[in-house]
């Protein structure tokens, strides 16, 4: 007898996660944000139910603002993967001309805590899959992999129900939905392992290449499109950089790297100093607890 | 600082790719720490993710400002602050949940459950403990075996955890002294053959200075043991020793993307599986062979125990979720009727008769519990009487389920506990909430004794001679709302145009059949129960059936719906505010309720919870007997005007 692998139990866990979801919910989604983490959740559900596609759509929170290369991506995979691609904007957010060179926080808020609500609303979808891990951040250690939220999307981290052995209780009343994180409890490392063993395709960011790069408030931004603000006279930098998580460019800091391997990515990754979630200008808007109270307003 | 433990830095830096290749051969070993407040759990962990490295710069700088702020070390680290997750508890200073840390070694990857030590969440606890391979069992050298010790080791047990580590922490503090290790590594013995704990192992350890976690101490030369991180790397693995038990698989999900394919999805909870091999479907018992093992990345000709995996069958039998696919010459058993040990999770306490949803495995049935044989008094191990469990609270019960069930036995002598068809959750049918945890530990062979009966003449063939089709008319309402009153008017109407019909009234079946029931929840359950048997029986004689019962509690009116096809029980609530059914009093009940002489009168001191959604509400303040009988005829007219 041999002992499974990490990666192989955390695969079993993962997919036997989302089949319990895809048994018991009656609208299941999955939140899809094309970052790595979700390129590990699409291809899980894509083994789960071979060979069948998964049954159930992506969801895209867009907040207009990704990275050219995020929505390249996006768009092969939904070919790839033969899944309905859903793609919500807060009109709101849109009418308003949110952004996040001028609005800071409320762009976050809107585009994506008030999108992805509105956007569950608006499908009645009773059950999202996110992919969020129990190792990024202090207060996620202790969320349960399926996450209950009322009516109104609202998480309370006091009225969460116990998790027994590999049992879901995914009942609930009419209204309520259910945040189910089936990547909980893997680790980056493993991500990008399992990333690298089963060549699963990922935004090309993730890998150092030379890019037009601006400095702003002590984070390396990448020039992206001219929607970028530059003053007076500022040229974009070329750099050789690459990130570590992706989101909307210009709240998303770069570090400069020549790692343009996966093997190269990992080994910076675990010869670095400083946390994955460091390079996101998210987690420091309201000092501490920031990530917990974001959790209790319906943000992943 | 620690010695670089994992010893790999120098790989990484150097061959990547090596490290890789070895990293991704590592297993994964899930454990618990538990002890009591302030026994150094969480400094423990942070140790450990400190010494593997798991903690960043920036992570560290915070740490480092934080202990000088709200730490509890003076000017030193104070690694429990990094382990500390929400806001609330960093506040209060102490954990209250289960938080799952992660780290690694050069042979294992670890997930970690920090379970707290404070006293009321022996939930939170047996959470953690459900999912662990191990656990580690902090003592405070200062403080001894402590009444948390124990409860906490009998938990470990209960759970079925078979590698106890009991790691006597603080040894700094307490001079390094074998002495001091070695009585209370006695006294812990003794305390674990009383609770049936076979084996332990007891290391010496400082969790703040480091001693005996990687390297052995050199504060404690007298120590001839494993290290901790070495013993945690080479305990066996339940899922590993799962392989070598009969093969089983709870059916998750039936894959049918067309009609060329149909495979059964789940994860394999024991033994292993390959093509050819010969499988029984249980509960039914039909047989069939594994035809394929079904892949996105090719073809795979065996799995085992631990792996999701989509089997196809090589004929085409009835197979779905919640049914186990099992070795054909070793199958599992299945019953309706079980012993079994419960943990309380709920505030809400336990209510015998009353049915819950009992989910194990990928089943889920409807379940009702008796009266507990017995508590648990988890300080002493002590059998209290019981009528009921509260939070936290652990006691044993019969647990009786609407249709069999396939289980296992939890706990193995020999091998590790099976958890998958073993444990189970119950969740209250109205709140939705997970209220108790359960191990099944034997079939009490009811149902095997008793058969159903088939008989000629069906319900359909007694319905038809009465030119009806049955009702069950369910009046609910307060004491002194009228039901009785309504219930007796509404059957003279059908009496009067031919209809066959039968009125059971609350006082009248309290004087023969259900005489030997009070007015406590568990008898009011029990009422109800026998209640919906009996109309159930009229009805199934077909007969339009009325009962007025105060029938306080949702669940037990949901109860009595769902003993019935669709559409036959009409749930009407004769709606009278409390207080004018108290002005009326009619049988003089409220005055000796609010006098104390009369108990659990409903209303009064025993709850009554008004129906959401009844078919026929009756606003007795808004219509008269008469006329509300006559309304509640007219809704029923559809069971005999058939057009």
């Amino acid at each position: 007898m041999r002992d499974l692998t990490h990666l192989e139990r955390l695969e079993a866990e993962s997919i036997h996660i989302m089949r319990e979801v895809v048994a018991e919910a009656e609208k299941p989604v999955m939140l899809y944000s094309v970052g790595k983490d979700s390129a590990v959740m699409l291809h899980l559900a894509r083994k789960a139910f071979y060979p069948s596609p998964p049954p159930f759509p992506l969801l895209h929170v867009d907040t207009t603002w990704k990275f050219k290369a995020m929505y390249e991506m996006r768009a092969r995979m939904t070919k790839e993967s033969g899944m309905e691609l859903l793609v919500y904007r807060n009109s709101e957010a849109q009418e308003r001309g949110i952004n996040p060179f001028d609005h800071g926080p409320l762009h976050t808020d809107m585009w994506k805590t008030e999108g992805l609500k509105q956007a569950l609303t608006h499908y009645g979808f009773d059950a999202a899959f996110g992919g969020a891990r129990r190792d990024e951040e202090k207060s996620r250690a202790k969320e349960r992999i399926f996450s209950f939220r009322s009516a109104n999307h609202r998480w309370d981290p006091k009225n969460q129900r116990p998790e027994l052995w590999n049992l879901y209780n995914a009942r609930k009343a009419k209204g309520e939905s259910i945040r189910v994180f089936p990547i909980s409890n893997w680790t980056e490392l493993d991500i990008w392992q399992y990333i690298q063993i089963n060549d699963i395709p990922i935004v090309p960011l993730y890998l150092a290449a030379p890019r037009p790069t601006v400095e702003r408030d002590g984070l390396l931004l990448m020039v992206d499109d001219d929607r970028f603000p530059l003053a007076d006279g500022e040229v974009p930098v070329e750099r050789s950089i690459r990130f570590r998580t992706l989101g909307c460019y210009p709240l998303t800091g770069a570090i400069e790297s020549e790692a343009a391997t996966l093997s190269e990515v990992i080994q910076e990754m675990l010869l670095t100093t400083t946390s994955e979630r460091q390079g996101r200008a998210i987690d420091k808007d309201a000092g501490d607890a920031s990530m917990e109270k974001k959790k209790q307003e319906g943000y992943f | 600082m620690a010695k670089p433990v994992y010893e790999t830095d120098a790989l990484i830096a150097e061959d990547i790719d090596a490290y890789l290749e070895q990293h991704q051969n590592k297993s994964l070993l899930r454990f618990i720490t538990c002890g009591s407040v302030d026994d150094g759990k969480s400094t423990l962990i942070g140790r450990l993710l400190y010494d593997s490295k798991m903690i960043f710069e920036d992570q560290l700088a915070a740490l480092e400002s934080d202990s000088k702020r709200i730490g509890t070390q003076g000017q030193d680290i104070d690694f429990a602050l990094l382990v500390d997750g929400l806001a609330a508890e960093r506040e209060q200073g102490i954990t209250i949940d289960v938080a799952y840390r992660f780290f690694t070694t050069q042979k294992r990857k670890f997930i970690v459950a920090d379970c707290p030590g404070h006293e009321q969440y022996t939930r939170n606890m047996v959470t953690g403990a459900s999912t662990a391979d191990l656990a580690v069992i902090l003592v405070d050298t200062r403080k001894g075996v402590l009444p948390q010790t124990r409860r906490h080791s009998y938990l470990v047990h209960l759970l079925g955890i078979r590698n106890i580590v009991l790691a006597v922490n603080k040894m700094d503090l307490a001079a390094y002294s074998q002495q001091v290790f070695d009585d209370i590594v006695a006294d812990y013995q003794e305390f674990a053959q009383e609770i049936g704990v076979k084996a332990f192992t007891a290391i010496p350890i400082s969790g703040f200075r480091g001693d005996n976690i990687i390297d052995p101490s050199a504060n404690m030369p007298w120590y001839k043991g494993a290290q901790l991180v070495d013993h945690l790397e080479t305990v066996e693995l339940d899922v590993t020793s799962n392989q070598s038990k009969p093969f089983r698989m709870p059916v998750q999900w039936v894959n049918r993307p067309d009609l060329d394919f149909r495979g059964f999805s789940g994860l394999i909870s024991s033994g292993r599986i390959k093509t050819g091999d010969p499988i029984r479907i249980l509960p039914s018992g039909k047989q069939s062979t594994i035809a394929k093992i079904a892949a996105m990345d090719g073809q795979v000709d065996q799995a085992v125990a631990g792996q999701s995996v989509t089997l196809c069958l090589a004929d085409e039998v009835d197979c779905s979720r919640g049914d186990v696919i099992a070795a054909a010459d070793a199958p599992p058993e299945t019953a309706d009727q079980f012993e079994s040990t419960l943990v309380w999770m709920a505030e809400d306490a336990l209510i015998p008769g009353r049915a819950y949803w009992l989910k194990l495995a990928s089943q889920t049935v409807s379940a009702t519990l008796q009266k507990p044989k017995y508590q648990i008094n988890i300080n002493n191990m002590e059998h209290l009487a019981s009528k009921t469990l509260e939070l936290n609270d652990i006691g044993v019960a019969t647990v009786t389920t609407d249709r069999d069930v396939v289980f296992e036995a939890y706990e193995s002598e020999s091998c590790s506990a099976n958890k998958a068809l073993g444990g189970f959750i119950l969740i209250d049918k109205l709140t939705n909430a997970t209220i108790a945890a359960g191990m099944l530990h034997f079939a009490l062979h009811r149902a095997q004794n008793i058969h159903w009966q088939a008989v000629d003449i069906t319900r359909e063939a007694h319905a038809l001679q009465k030119s009806q089709s049955p009702r069950l008319l369910w009046f609910t309402g307060l004491s002194g709302s009228g039901k009785s009153t309504i219930a007796n008017l509404v059957e003279k109407k059908l009496h009067a145009l031919g209809r066959h019909s039968f009125l059971l009234d609350g006082d009248n079946v309290r004087h023969g059949l259900n005489k030997d029931l009070g007015f406590t929840d568990a008898d009011r359950i029990e009422n109800i129960r026998r209640i919906g048997e009996v109309a159930k029986l009229m009805a199934d004689a077909g007969l339009i059936v009325l009962t007025a019962f105060i029938s306080p509690f949702r669940a037990e009116r949901e109860m009595a719906r769902k003993m019935l096809p669709d559409g036959e029980f009409i749930e009407i609530h004769i709606d009278t505010p409390l207080s004018v059914a108290e002005e009326r009093d009619v049988k003089g009940l409220y005055k000796k309720a609010r006098s104390g002489e009369l108990k659990n009168f409903t209303g009064i001191d025993s709850p009554y919870e008004a129906p959401e959604y009844p078919d026929i509400h009756v606003d007795t303040t808004q219509m008269g007997a008469d006329e509300a009988a006559e309304l509640i005829v007219e809704r029923i007219r559809g069971a005999w005007n058939i057009p």
